[in-house]
């Protein structure tokens, strides 16, 4: 009996320090920041767009390019609008919306290689001509 | 009269008044922008007209053009892009000098598309020829195609590129025709700098519409394309050449 005891202490014991061990652990884990800048709602639930962006952005880049569809629900453009940095003025950068999650996931991000990172007005006193932010990526 | 007949008679005078109405007020916009969910259409084809006769000496087409599309200099003519530029012609004999401004001139059989091995080179419906940079792989047949020389390769990797104009390193570019500029109905940014401060030599228009001025100077003034002799039916048409 006084063994069965000691086995479930040690047992209890241990979960809890696998516990602490794993929330330390987490905290060395850069977690994505999520930070949704303007709007309530974006333009599909949030479920579909973390599993979809890419597929909606793809089709939508095609239909541009070649058909001159700018409708403006799926356009890089308007995620960027959105979802860019009020202080940075960028979605790339440490705790940029795309850059911060695509480190993440490890998943590399070749849209703004060639595609402005920057919103339309930037941050307070920065616009997209300068473009100083996009070399900070 | 039968009431049908009076209604048609009611709807041909209303008409009437209407285009009586001013000379040179229109009630309806012969050109309107497409909307943004509607494809470009095979029955427009845009084009420009250039007078080369007007054609002033300055560059402001060529500022203009840098300007609207984000493209800087890395302080090397070289390999800097060049979307337009000016060309000077000289006659040997009478020392007769004129100057044009030669771009991608939007060619209804483009080499630049024939020899593209991915299809990144393409023309649109509506006769804008362009790039489509996602499928470029930098192989540059089409710079060595085009018989104007109009196109570039981005040899540099760059930034403050325009939110309308992407641009990247190990692509090919050219004139779009402004066609981000186009799409919302505007005209390109070159034919609106020379209508500002150039000699208005400029006109940019659908060549297919009966009703624009450009199919009207076309249809009753001489032009002429550049290397007529290779058949490319080229959207930009030159005059005074």
């Amino acid at each position: 009996m006084m063994r069965f005891a000691v086995a479930v202490l040690v047992a209890v014991l241990s979960v809890a320090a696998l516990a602490e061990g794993q929330t330390g652990g987490a905290s060395r884990v850069a977690l994505p920041t999520i930070k949704i800048e303007k709007g309530d709602a974006c333009v599909a639930p949030t479920g579909e767009m973390r599993r979809n962006h890419m597929k909606f952005l793809l089709h939508q880049r095609d239909l541009t390019v070649h058909q001159g569809l700018r409708e403006p629900r799926f356009s890089l453009k308007q995620c960027v609008d959105c979802h860019a940095s009020r202080t940075t003025g960028s979605v790339l950068g440490e705790n940029g919306f795309c850059a911060s999650c695509h480190a993440y996931a490890s998943v590399k991000l070749d849209c703004f290689e060639c595609h402005t990172p920057l919103r339309e007005t930037g941050a307070a006193g920065t616009t997209r001509v300068t473009g100083k932010a996009a070399k900070t990526r | 009269m039968n009431p049908d007949r009076r209604q048609f008679l009611a709807w041909g005078t209303a008409a009437a008044a209407g285009a009586a109405l001013a000379p040179g007020l229109r009630l309806i916009e012969l050109v309107q922008a497409r909307s943004p969910e509607e494809a470009a259409s095979a029955l427009r084809r845009w084009g420009l007209l250039i007078d080369i006769t007007k054609c002033a000496d300055c560059d402001v087409c060529v500022s203009a053009c840098n300007e609207e599309n984000g493209l800087s200099s890395h302080g090397r003519p070289q390999t800097d892009a060049q979307w337009i530029r000016k060309v000077a012609l000289r006659d040997t004999r009478s020392g007769y000098a004129q100057s044009l401004p030669l771009m991608c001139q939007h060619c209804a059989e483009p080499p630049c598309v024939d020899v593209c091995p991915t299809g990144a080179s393409f023309k649109r419906d509506d006769g804008i020829v362009l790039v489509d940079k996602h499928i470029c792989i930098g192989c540059r047949y089409c710079v060595m195609a085009c018989p104007y020389g109009a196109r570039s390769f981005v040899h540099e990797a760059l930034s403050g590129q325009k939110a309308d104009v992407p641009r990247g390193k190990g692509t090919v570019e050219s004139c779009t025709l402004c066609v981000q500029r186009v799409d919302r109905g505007e005209t390109p940014a070159c034919v609106e700098a020379c209508d500002r401060d150039g000699g208005k030599a400029m006109l940019f228009g659908d060549l297919n519409d009966a009703s624009t001025d450009i199919h009207r100077r076309l249809r009753s003034e001489p032009s002429r394309q550049v290397r007529a002799d290779l058949a490319l039916n080229t959207g930009v048409r030159y005059q005074g050449l």
